[in-house]
């Protein structure tokens, strides 16, 4: 029986490969398409992986200073999805 | 006379309240000065944003909202290992993926998109569209053997309780 | 104590890679586009939930407790359906997806209509 941390260590490195590899399957996704709205859904399902990335660097530096980029990561990642889905509803972002 | 003045300096006064709470969660402190300012920000930014929001809803039954948020969170964790497993262990071919038609019976904006909302989250379903006049809403469902339970699930389990919140 | 809280972080931690896999697993494995919107939309973020809910308890466990990652888990869960519902309306508007009904009450869905008025 291993000790918490050593549990936690561990769970952490997995934590960290099985994010990776997600960030690379949906990089397949981007590239393979076929359609617009797939490469939309990868690249936001990138953005969600990115923020995961951050926060696991964060946990396994033993820091908050990655919260705000997080964050902000959070936010652009929302506005850049909807921009491009709005720019191929309507041709148009701002009307 | 007051309460019109009281109307206009806070347009949204539940708005006012999450947002000098989101600002204090923001800083980690529960200081004055982060208070305050919380205050400030909370009373400029719904005045600026009025005009885009400008039929405040009244009369939230804001216990009802919290036990419904509650029952969200259980079904948003029970069903997303559900959905788990549909994905990892069934073949395609299998999914039978459907369009689900929900007729709405709640007319107000805040709670239809709640209930959009509710539908995309709660795994198995994603609110697609809404029609044109806003007396339906497009649904599609993963894997659903008749597309009726859907819709009779969804008016059941949550459009009845968030018409009870908001109407 | 520090240990329960441990385990704690490492269950949240091995759940959050867990749906996080799964969702971007069924971005790839899923055959329709619109079957696709299932998978990331909410698998991925319960995913993100439990990872920075690991950070969380972590935050607590160094002293300088925070909750601040609950700010993040609220936008995610606030945006993720607006977000499918516009690449669900892109599909619609492009086509790549099969055909919806015609809804029961009204003449047309919203994105269909906005079509309709700009090509007359």
């Amino acid at each position: 029986m291993m000790s918490p941390e050593v549990f936690a260590d561990y769970a952490l490195m997995i934590a960290f490969v099985a994010v990776s590899v997600s960030q690379l399957l949906a990089m397949v996704r981007l590239v393979i398409g076929p359609g617009a709205g797939d490469r939309i859904l990868a690249l936001d399902t990138m953005v969600i992986n990115g923020i995961g990335l951050i926060v696991l660097v964060g946990l396994y530096q033993g820091t908050q200073v990655y919260f705000e980029a997080a964050l902000i990561f959070a936010m652009l990642g929302f506005v850049s999805t909807v921009a491009y889905a709005r720019f191929l509803l309507r041709g148009d972002i701002i009307e | 006379m007051a309460r019109s003045v009281l109307r206009r300096l806070l347009p949204h006064p539940a708005l006012t309240l999450i947002l000098i709470l989101v600002w204090a969660i923001l800083n980690s402190s529960l200081s004055l000065g982060t208070i305050v300012f919380g205050a400030i920000l909370g009373i400029l930014i719904p005045q600026a944003t009025v005009a885009y929001w400008p039929d405040v809803p009244r009369g939230i039954r804001f216990g009802k909202l919290v036990s419904y948020t509650l029952l969200v969170v259980w079904d948003i964790l029970v069903a997303n290992v559900q959905v788990a497993w549909i994905v990892m262990t069934k073949p395609n071919a299998k999914m039978k993926s459907t369009w689900v038609n929900v007729p709405l019976d709640i007319k107000t904006p805040e709670a239809i998109t709640m209930l959009a909302g509710t539908i995309t989250l709660t795994p198995g379903t994603v609110s697609a569209d809404l029609s044109d006049e806003g007396h339906c809403l497009l649904v599609h469902a993963l894997d659903a053997e008749d597309a009726d339970a859907v819709r009779d699930d969804i008016k059941q389990r949550y459009e009845a309780r968030l018409k009870e919140i908001f109407e | 104590m520090t240990g329960f809280a441990d385990i704690l972080i490492g269950l949240s931690l091995l759940i959050g890679a867990l749906f996080t896999f799964v969702g971007s697993f069924g971005l790839l494995k899923l055959d329709m586009p619109m079957k696709r919107l299932h998978g990331p939309t909410k698998a991925g973020t319960l995913g993100i939930g439990a990872l920075l809910m690991a950070a969380m308890i972590d935050s607590f466990l160094s002293g300088h407790g925070t909750i601040q990652h609950i700010l993040i888990m609220a936008f995610l869960f606030v945006t993720a359906p607006i977000s499918a519902l516009f690449i669900a309306k892109v599909h619609i508007h492009t086509g790549t997806c099969q055909k919806p009904p015609q809804p029961s009450e009204d003449s047309q869905w919203a994105t269909k209509a906005v079509v309709d008025t700009q090509e007359t």
